[in-house]
């Protein structure tokens, strides 16, 4: 059964805005398969790898998964938008299919400009040190060399890694698992986005950690057009959105008001 | 099931032509061949920031750090040298040990750059799902990081050349475009790599042994004449092969009286600079056209 409430205007939405409201992000049945490599099976010999490239077979070893199952929905401009949902339910695929980093094979994903994703797993290279981190991750955004060198002062600031000694310059596998998460947090919060795209990166931190990047969040929602976030904390999706959108295995459940979608979550997860 | 045709009740319009009104454009669309051209340049910052920073990961956990991008290649010269010159003895060829340093560095520059380059995709899925930038961003930083790697072996391989004897000449500088022409070449084939990797990670096992087999057949480890004794068709090929020609270039320009398989130096440049544009040019668009794929796993 599918509960399906239209995204309905009284949410409170807190940007003054002017007639028609205009749509970010359109997501027209998207539906995305994964193929995942079950780890090393049996065949991982050159022998066995030749013999599959011949007869090109894939690898036996190789699962697909349909993370999520026709997805309908629009977000419009000065929204912030929670994704909730148990382990597996397709929020993050959604995301990633959303900041167009994971195709569709399936229906459509339209977005105004480039969504940026926040994720914690935004690899970076564990071997240098924060500081050559930031430089190459703000780069990698497409940040001008000049403004790279003038924000990374700041990002390291915000990041609060220096406040134990100088970790800037230590390469990052020294690091933390909460410190290397704000670091990369801090360098995706630098700049500023059309649509932002935030995965669980508001759960890590300590607690100073968390009310900066909440405050950062809100800022760049202000500036920005459409925030996403995908959060099992539900007090911070709460604090941060006025609409939900419930998914189960990789389906819209409820689409609505944040209270009244994460009151019917709460009372379907405890019933389990 | 969700409905396609679900109408927005404000608007009553489709999902798609929501989209259509407001101009939003869909989400991961690969650019047309100019454009994407005019993005990798646009990253060329990054490209150069990511090259670098890996070829300093590369040894930052080793106690002599930087100094393996020189011991490297030293050291797999002298392994060879031990078994073809000491060993085997070779004797037909004059100063054998720069005619086989020489060949070596070359050949070494495509072979790491080529299996850097295959992992170059699937190594970096992390970056791919989290960021958005060109893809050829990757296997051109890989690339670049063995041109830096080359550029040490070079500094080692001068000093070989020099000690056993070799003059030098206004036709060492002939190295500077048949490296760059070898680098384009390079590019090319790994950003072919770089796609077939991403797909197939079979490919990573099998790598090994196409590159060693590509070497035999370039006349890096024994001298070329031997290659005189092959049935026509097989020698012509390998008079072809682009890594055969860019060797070649490079003792030609180096060492005095090295034998060489091809006779006419301008057929020689020209079969490199046409590797280098088939390679590069043909590479490239290969790879445009798989932009889409990458990060699907």
């Amino acid at each position: 059964m599918v509960e399906h409430l239209e995204a309905s205007n009284d949410a409170t939405i807190t940007l003054p805005r002017v007639g028609e409201r205009i749509p970010t992000v359109v997501v027209d049945d998207a539906h995305v398969i994964y193929r995942v490599h079950k780890g090393a099976g049996g065949g991982t010999t050159p022998v066995a790898a030749l013999r599959r490239l011949v007869k090109r077979t894939s690898a036996p070893n190789i699962q697909e998964v349909h993370a999520v199952k026709g997805v309908t929905f629009t977000a419009y401009r000065g929204e912030a938008i929670g994704l909730i949902g148990s382990n597996g339910s397709g929020k993050s695929t959604i995301l990633r299919a959303i900041a167009g980093l994971l195709p569709v094979n399936r229906g459509a994903v339209y977005t105004q400009g480039q969504p940026s994703l926040l994720g914690v797993n935004a690899a970076l290279l564990n071997d240098l040190s924060g500081e050559r981190n930031v430089a190459l991750g703000c780069l990698a955004m497409g940040m001008h060399p000049d403004d790279v060198v003038r924000m990374t002062p700041e990002i390291i600031e915000f990041s609060g890694i220096n406040e134990r000694g100088d970790f800037a310059s230590l390469p990052m596998r020294t690091y933390s698992s909460g410190m290397a998460a704000r670091l990369r947090f801090s360098i995706a919060a630098a700049k500023k986005h059309d649509v932002l795209l935030i995965d669980e990166a508001l759960a890590t931190g300590d607690k100073g950690f968390r009310k900066r990047s909440e405050q950062r969040v809100r800022e760049l929602r202000e500036s920005a057009g459409t925030v996403f976030l995908v959060s099992h904390q539900l007090s911070s999706v709460r604090d941060t959105c006025e609409r939900t959108i419930w998914l189960e295995s990789g389906l819209i459940r409820m689409d609505g008001p944040t209270d009244e979608v994460i009151r019917a979550y709460e009372a379907f997860s405890n019933k389990k | 099931m969700a409905d396609t045709a679900l109408v927005d009740p404000v608007t009553g319009l489709t999902q798609a032509q929501l989209a259509a009104r407001h101009g939003l454009r869909v989400a991961g669309e690969r650019p047309s061949l100019a454009e994407y051209s005019r993005r990798l340049w646009a990253y060329r910052h990054f490209i150069a920031a990511y090259a670098n920073a890996k070829l300093v990961a590369s040894y930052s956990n080793a106690k002599l750090g930087q100094i393996w991008q020189v011991l490297t290649p030293l050291t797999n010269a002298a392994v060879y040298y031990l078994i073809f010159g000491v060993v085997l003895a070779q004797k037909e060829i004059p100063n054998f040990i720069a005619y086989l340093t020489t060949g070596l560095f070359i050949f070494n520059f495509t072979q790491s750059a080529v299996l850097a380059g295959t992992q170059s995709i699937s190594s970096n899925l992390g970056l791919i799902r989290a960021l958005h930038f060109p893809r050829a961003c990757l296997p051109v930083a890989a690339t670049l990081t063995q041109f830096q790697q080359l550029l040490a072996s070079m500094v080692v391989l001068v000093g070989i050349v020099l000690v056993t004897g070799e003059p030098i000449t206004p036709e060492w500088l002939l190295m500077v475009p048949a490296l760059l022409l070898q680098a384009v070449f390079n590019a090319g084939v790994v950003m072919v790599v770089a796609r077939m990797g991403s797909k197939s990670s079979d490919l990573k096992q099998l790598m090994p042994f196409i590159m060693r087999t590509w070497m035999y057949g370039s006349g890096v480890l024994y001298s070329v004449s031997l290659f005189k004794r092959l049935p026509e068709w097989a020698a012509t090929l390998i008079q072809y092969n682009p890594m055969l020609v860019y060797i070649e270039l490079a003792r030609h320009a180096l060492l005095e009286q090295a034998p060489l398989l091809n006779e006419s130096l301008t057929q020689l440049w020209l079969v490199a600079a046409a590797w280098a544009v088939v390679a590069g040019i043909g590479g490239f668009v290969y790879f445009w056209r798989g932009e889409q794929e990458y990060g699907r796993g």
